[in-house]
């Protein structure tokens, strides 16, 4: 355990040296990736640990993502004005909808309750139609879908296809002056570290032993007198408001929230990334987030076309060739130095 | 002596096909019985229908005195009706303390399940030391042997305290000497618990039996002792007749 602990010192303090030494540009690319790497903490749970191939994380990246826009375009418009993009859709009364939103504690409460709420109820209907695997997998995907087309067609409500952007101000933060951005990368970085601590002592708890239970053999756990459905919704539950999270602090950090954000294809891209660096362990989800995303932006700004390719590729060549991950190339790499270092010149000793 | 689990008029029907078909059942507090009957006599499904994951077309199961019937398979747990499988199913990634921790857990509220587990309760040392695994306990229950497996499997089950105990041919597939051991922690269940066992090997049922329900399509052939069930020429009939070579002498 000693190496694990090495690697999060480490980590620890290039996070909190990052501010320090990268670009203001940079450091906002970085505030990026963690909020991908909160919800890879959250679909590391649900898949890794509790066997729910969750495709639609998208819809509570996204629910978070536009409770707390709507709060900061209300925000900036003042007590008078509509948001700018009302505006433009010929809206003349603040719909009653955004009202609640003006204030900072509803917002803030919206953030995790909406994401929460939804994930509770849809999670509750599902699982206890003992719904699973792909036609989970599947539900959730078209979930993400039907999410964006919904968001599309409110145009007044939502801002249709573009979203919300312009966002200047962050609960008294100057959003355009580096330092409310390092400011945002501090938050974004601590939100991060208290989604890991949480998801890791929930792993380590008896529910988290339970969970991995009910992902190898849900039908034997209702003979130990638990309920898997009650175990899977509140995993899920949590997942989602750690997607939300995520979301709510997307919009302060890159400055827009918009349905291509969320649609199919940027919920299997927070996947690809928690593959990619190993779903059953938490760390590895992280950085395979944030590697994938970085490498995304390093290709991208050479020849974008390609990253598509690339990125399936990836995705192919983990699934075929390391399924564990990243994670599970290292685990088996310590595990065989570690057994080598054991046995050393002694003969090896055979047990049936 | 009262009766703890009766059945009555039962019927179970797969397909069109009637796998069960009005069964009268009743088992005492603090009997041990065996289940046998050749294959597709209506045991397994006997005791899918007690833990609710079959549901019958008609019938009653009452276990103290409450109905079963409809309940959901982990309530009826709850209520203290404990079974194995043919195959036994533990949770191979985790350790075999975790699987009995896991087991002894089931009455925690949610609050006390999200803590850590500290240390071995009790009842999860005892379990261990019954199903002889107290050398194996931290290893993954994935590594054990088929006859580990099924001791954990009872294992699990004592340490849920139930009132009644199904086992699923709890030998099947062991070895003489497991088989054996296997057998006198049965006995030694059955000195405490109320037990049914489903068995078809006729040497651990001689030893082991005192009470035996004979079923046969569906409904319930002959019960009584074991030398009463095997001179009864319609049992005979039913082994001889449907399996040849699985003669009951």
């Amino acid at each position: 355990m000693t190496l694990g602990r090495i690697s999060l010192v480490v980590c620890v303090v290039l996070l909190a040296l990052a501010p320090l030494t990268l670009s203001p540009f940079r450091l906002g690319l970085l505030a990026k990736y963690l909020c991908f790497a909160i919800v890879a903490v959250g679909i590391a749970l649900a898949w890794g640990q509790g066997g729910m191939l969750t495709l639609g994380q998208g819809v509570f990246f996204g629910l978070g993502g536009y409770a707390m826009a709507m709060y900061l375009k209300l925000k900036e418009a003042g007590s008078a004005g509509l948001p700018d993009f009302m505006v433009w859709s010929g809206v003349e009364e603040l719909p009653a909808l955004w009202k609640p939103f003006g204030n900072p504690v509803f917002a803030l409460a919206a953030v995790v309750l909406i994401p929460g709420v939804v994930a509770f109820l849809l999670g509750l209907l599902v699982f206890r139609q003992r719904v699973r695997g792909a036609y989970f997998a599947i539900l959730s995907q078209a979930l993400a879908a039907a999410f964006v087309i919904l968001l599309i067609g409110q145009q007044g409500l939502t801002g249709g296809t573009n979203g919300m952007t312009n966002f200047s101000q962050f609960f008294g933060l100057d959003l355009t002056d580096p330092n409310g951005q390092r400011a945002v990368y501090a938050i974004t970085a601590l939100v991060l570290g208290a989604t890991f601590l949480v998801a890791k002592l929930l792993v380590r708890s008896r529910f988290g032993r339970l969970l991995v239970a009910v992902r190898d053999g849900e039908d034997r756990v209702r003979f130990l007198g638990y309920d898997p459905a009650v175990v899977k919704t509140i995993t899920f539950t949590i997942s989602a408001v750690m997607a939300g999270l995520a979301g709510a602090l997307f919009v302060p950090v890159v400055g827009i929230i918009s349905p291509a954000l969320l649609g199919i294809v940027p919920s299997l891209e927070l996947l690809v990334g928690v593959a990619v660096g190993g779903r059953f362990v938490l760390a590895g989800a992280i950085a395979g987030a944030i590697a994938v995303n970085y490498a995304k932006t390093l290709f991208s700004e050479d020849f974008a076309e390609g990253w598509l390719y690339l990125q399936g590729g990836l995705f192919v060549l983990v699934l075929v060739f390391a399924p564990k991950g990243l994670a599970g190339v290292v685990e088996s790499a310590r595990d065989r130095l570690a057994s080598r270092r054991q046995t050393g010149p002694a003969p090896v000793e055979v047990t049936a | 002596m009262t009766a703890l689990l009766e059945v009555r008029g039962l019927r179970v029907v797969f397909d069109g096909f009637a796998a069960i078909d009005g069964l009268d059942f009743t088992v005492e507090e603090g009997e041990l019985r065996f289940l046998i009957g050749p294959n597709g006599a209506g045991k397994t499904t006997l005791i899918d229908v007690v833990t609710g994951l079959t549901k019958p077309v008609a019938g009653s199961v009452r276990f103290g005195g409450q109905e079963l019937v409809g309940k959901r398979e982990h309530r009826i747990v709850r209520l203290g009706v404990g079974r194995t499988f043919q195959t036994a199913t533990v949770f191979e990634e985790l350790t075999v303390v975790e699987n009995l921790d896991l087991a002894d857990s089931f009455r925690l509220p949610l609050r006390s399940l999200l803590r850590r587990r500290r240390g071995v309760s009790d009842a999860v040392a005892s379990a261990l030391e019954a199903a002889d695994l107290t050398a194996l306990a931290d290893k993954p229950a994935g590594v054990l042997s088929h006859g580990q497996r099924q001791w954990l499997e009872i294992g699990m089950l004592l340490v849920q305290r139930p009132k009644l105990l199904l086992l699923d041919e709890p030998v099947a597939g062991m070895s003489r000497a497991e088989r054996e051991r296997t057998g006198e922690l049965l006995h030694r269940i059955a000195s405490t618990h109320t037990v049914v066992v489903v068995e078809h090997d006729m040497e651990f049922l001689r030893k082991y039996a005192r009470k035996v329900t004979v079923l046969h399509q569906g409904h319930v052939l002959r019960e009584g002792s074991v030398a009463e069930v095997q001179e009864d020429p319609r049992v005979r009939e039913v082994y001889l007749g449907r399996a040849k070579g699985k003669a009951v002498t």
